[in-house]
């Protein structure tokens, strides 16, 4: 019998790699996932036959810059995961089918991939107005949402929309804009937040699942730890210059030019967890800080009500301990020494950081906005 | 009605067959189309419904004038950054700040950027579905295929044992019956048209194209941080410029980012000229007959405002590089001038729209701007069960206001500035027009139709693609004199600004005319209202009936197979749409809606 499916380990041949790479490879991964003597061979025997995860890609209330985003992943290419590692049955963006050929692919993969395949959602559930915010198919949103949800292997949130929220949903929040995990039992949810999230980040969980045959380890925000466990602050290039109280004063100045740190131009690296810093954008070519403008937190909840976006973050509640970035630099300034003022520094800012839990963000009452 | 003929001039008939298109894919957002046809299979009238609706502009009330472009360029994360450049563009206009030389060049870079990326993305991945037929691919001759690359450029990946394995790759995946974004499509439709060779360099194109679009946008990431979405500022940009210096290494702009920007550019512009470009030639050969149809309003109502100002803070004719204007009643020679500003120019009208005005029959300039949510469906609307089979056009049918230009339904987007740029005499897109419709021997009549529409974005992709390099050697030259400014700060702090301020941002999307209108009152937002490409084209009736862009063009189109709507999203898709932009709409007071329960 003629072989015609592409499955992964043809998809690694695809990109070189070698049988024997292949089955090393195998074997690494069945030790690591325990699975004894004879699970390298059965690894690599799935892995050459089975069939591709069916993914229902569905879209709310969103802007499609997760897509966007997406499509952006240089490794792998979004094209092999399409292509090749997922089977991408529906997705609106860029499916080829459209009205009751689309819909009729929906209920077909719900019938014959019942529990089997990934929902990915795009955008959130607007609810109210009885959901009709977001129509497809002349029905609400939420509708085709709660079938494809209810017998579903699991479910991606993708973005800060389907995550928590996001523009939407910023105060007042019109259309009732709902997150996923709040409309979803019994399925897990994997929320991967960012506006968009960076597309390796994206590409690497769908990856993750289906090499490691697993769900990816989660946070109690159900982000997954291994890369939101760290603050944009910790991994940043410019953060020698925050110890060292170097900070960029006004746009464009020496500070500016010279790569300074940008704390004080409201940047929320300090109480942002993501991996821009270490994995940066589009294949690293930079991410928003190297270009010169600080973070905006766009991956955390909630992030669009905690401005002014250039109001920096000593006026919230969470930095609200001894340091900040004034002290650190006034220190630096007397007759201490720079050397032992930095260490102080960098102490104050390691006790304040350790305190920050970066959920509540509100400026102090009767405290004046910089 | 049965019979009607709406005061701009379209004869709509709707006692056909009614066809519903839900959703219509490969676009931005969610769009419903409805059609009529006779007995012939010709729509005779058409319903473009706007099935979505975020409410971003209440959210902006009582906010800082400097953060809005970051809300705003979340109104869509595909045309990215062209919400933002409206919004820090009418922010200045407010509070008169004026941005340095390079702050202009680097945005005009960015949007150029866009303008390539979002073209190719769209012929590739959006529209070629619509001509390509992937399945057909599979009966190809690798050596004809390659052979016929040859023939059209020198672009480098032309050889049999390339197009052999990518008919593989085409093989493996429709083999296995799953076939991903491919599935339920159109394959073997016979209004498909191409030679399987065609086709299969096609399919080896749209993978191409989609490895390298992601190139394209590292020019934004360069001077934005990332893509989509990319950072902006008010009075320049924040990527500071640090060629000759110490720290230069760490600064967001040196000579290795230049460079880095450089050299994409050139690999962009031999993309589009080689592989674009060509495409679209030989595709639209074996298409003749779509460069009479999906016409709609092209060829009597286009609109620009204008984009690139080739002088910073100057965005008069003789400083952008394509110019603002606007053509009624099909007057080629006269190009008549567009004001934003004038309250009798823009206005919108929701009669047909699900928000209600005081006066409803009221045309609104948008700083005058306001909305009340009142979905409420027509009598006729057919329903069951929790579906509704057929909207009545003749009440309230979507999220979209009905602009209009001086009372006038208007088309925009790319055919628009080809045209507008053409009668207004720009040498180089007179160039690429009288070339390309020599090339295919069609009169210019001809560019007034869905392909017309397609041929116009891919010119425009490779005009941009040229300007961009062009853009990139003028940033070096100015830094090279010695000015290596990037931001006005002057008015950076709030307590600067006068205590009441409204200004108006304008922009050239890839889908079209966008404006952004603020009002400023205490350091606050107090209204933000935007009138977007896709509100334009995609617009419902208006008081007096006047239909819009979408809904002109499917008039008179013939279907082969109703139940197999490829020819409507031919049509659709030649304007890109991105309804996200379209239908964010909301009244400035974000207070309690009133919405009547319909299901």
């Amino acid at each position: 019998m003629t072989k015609t499916t592409q499955t992964f380990y043809d998809v690694l041949m695809h990109r070189g790699i070698s049988r024997r790479d292949f089955l090393g490879f195998c074997a690494t991964t069945a030790t690591y996932l325990g699975l004894g003597p004879e699970g390298p061979g059965l690894l690599a025997h799935a892995m050459e036959t089975k069939p591709r995860v069916p993914v229902l890609w569905l879209h709310g209330l969103e802007c499609t810059c997760c897509s966007e985003s997406f499509l952006r992943s240089g490794h792998p290419l979004a094209t092999d995961i399409v292509m090749s590692m997922i089977s991408l049955d529906y997705d609106d963006t860029i499916m080829a089918a459209a009205g009751d050929q689309a819909e009729a692919i929906v209920s077909d993969i719900i019938r014959d991939y019942r529990g089997a395949y990934i929902l990915a959602v795009e955008g959130n559930i607007p609810l109210a107005n009885d959901g009709m915010a977001c129509i497809v198919g002349g029905r609400p949103f939420k509708h085709q949402f709660d079938e494809a949800a209810k017998h579903a292997k699991a479910i991606i949130a993708w973005g800060t929309c389907a995550s928590s929220g996001c523009v939407q949903a910023a105060k007042p929040n019109p259309t009732q804009a709902t997150p996923v995990h709040k409309l979803v039992n019994h399925v897990p949810v994997i929320n991967v937040p960012g506006c968009p999230p960076i597309a390796e980040v994206m590409t690497s969980i769908i990856s993750y699942i289906l090499t490691y045959e697993r769900l990816p380890e989660l946070d109690s925000q159900l982000r997954p730890k291994m890369f939101y466990a760290q603050r944009v602050h910790d991994k940043c290039y410019r953060r020698a210059h925050f110890d060292a109280g170097q900070f960029v004063e006004h746009w464009d100045d020496d500070g500016a030019r010279q790569g300074w740190c940008l704390y004080k131009m409201g940047c929320r690296g300090p109480t942002t967890y993501n991996a821009c810093a270490s994995m940066g954008w589009n294949e690293n070519t930079s991410f928003p800080i190297r270009s010169g403008h600080g973070c905006i937190g766009c991956s955390e909840e909630g992030f669009w009500d905690r401005g002014p976006f250039y109001e920096r973050l000593p006026n919230m509640h969470q930095w609200g301990v001894e340091s900040n970035a004034d002290k650190v630099a006034a220190v630096a300034a007397t007759a201490l020494g720079v050397a032992v003022a930095t260490q102080l520094g960098v102490t104050l800012v390691k006790r304040a950081l350790h305190k920050a839990p970066a959920i509540e963000v509100e400026r102090r009452e009767g405290e004046p906005p910089q | 009605m049965s019979q009607i003929t709406t005061p701009n001039g379209f004869t709509l008939d709707n006692s056909g067959r009614r066809i519903a298109i839900d959703p219509v894919t490969r676009i931005e957002g969610h769009l419903r189309i409805e059609v009529n046809v006779d007995s012939a299979n010709v729509i005779r009238n058409a319903v473009s419904v706007g099935t979505m609706w975020r409410g971003l502009e209440p959210i902006l009330k009582g906010r800082d004038p400097r953060d809005a472009w970051s809300f705003v360029q979340r109104i869509c994360g595909v045309c990215t950054g062209v919400h933002a450049l409206a919004s820090v563009r009418a922010v200045e206009d407010a509070l008169a700040i004026k941005i340095p030389t390079n702050a202009n060049t680097i945005r005009n870079i960015m949007q150029l950027a866009l303008y390539v990326h979002d073209h190719l993305v769209h012929f590739y991945h959006l529209h070629a579905l619509d001509w390509v037929d992937v399945v057909s691919a599979l009966s190809a001759s690798p050596k004809a295929t390659a052979d016929l690359q040859q023939s059209l450029s020198p672009w480098p990946y032309a050889s049999v044992g390339y197009f052999k394995e990518v008919q593989e790759r085409v093989r493996k995946l429709v083999g296995s019956g799953q076939l991903g974004p491919f599935r339920n499509g159109y394959w073997g439709h016979a209004a498909y048209k191409l030679p399987p060779e065609a086709n299969l360099m096609a399919v080896a194109h749209y993978i191409e194209a989609l490895n390298f679009q992601r190139e394209i946008v590292k020019i934004q990431a360069v001077f934005g941080g990332k893509n989509p979405h990319p950072m902006w500022l008010v009075g320049g940009v924040p990527s500071a410029i640090n060629v000759h210096g110490a720290g230069s290494s760490g600064a967001p702009v040196n000579v290795e980012r230049l460079n880095l920007v450089a050299d994409i550019a050139e690999r962009a512009h031999t993309f589009i000229a080689q592989v674009y470009i060509p495409d679209l030639l030989a595709i639209a050969s074996f298409y003749k007959e779509w460069f009479k149809y999906g016409g709609g309003l092209a060829a009597s109502s286009l609109l620009s405002y204008g984009e690139f100002p080739a002088k910073a803070n100057d965005d008069s004719n003789s400083s952008l590089l394509i110019p603002r204007g606007a053509i009624i009643n099909g007057d080629l020679k006269q190009l008549h001038e567009v004001d934003l500003r004038d309250p009798a120019q823009v206005q919108e009208f929701v009669p047909h729209s699900w928000y209600s005005y005081a006066d409803a029959k009221a045309g609104l300039h948008p700083w005058e701007g306001q909305t009340e949510l009142d979905f409420k469906l027509g009598d006729k609307t057919r329903k069951s069960a929790d579906k509704i089979e057929a909207f009545d056009e003749e009440g309230k049918y979507s999220y979209i206001k009905a602009p209009r230009w001086k009372g006038h339904a208007m088309e925009t987007g790319p055919l628009a500035r080809m045209v507008i740029a053409y009668v207004s005499g720009n040498g180089r897109v007179r160039e690429l027009v009288d070339g390309t419709l020599k090339k295919l021997d069609l009169p210019l009549a001809a560019l007034f139709s869905t392909l017309g529409r397609t041929a116009a974005r891919g010119l425009e992709g490779l005009w941009a693609a040229e300007r961009l390099k062009e853009e990139i050697v003028r940033l070096q030259t100015t830094i090279k004199s010695g000015n290596e400014a990037t931001a006005n700060t002057e008015k950076w702090e709030p307590s600067s600004w006068p205590r009441e301020a409204k200004g108006v941002g304008y922009c050239e999307a890839p889908r079209g005319a966008l404006g952004h209108w603020i009002r400023i009152k205490d350091e606050k937002i107090l209204n933000y209202q935007c009138v977007v490409p896709t509100t334009w084209n995609a617009s419902p009736r208006d008081a007096q009936g006047n239909i819009g862009a979408y809904e002109a063009a499917l008039l008179g189109v013939p279907m082969v197979d109703p139940a197999k709507p490829l020819e409507i999203l031919r049509v659709i898709h030649s304007f890109d749409p991105c309804l996200a932009c379209a239908t964010h709409v909301i009244g400035p007071d974000g207070s309690a809606l009133s919405v009547a329960k319909v299901l």
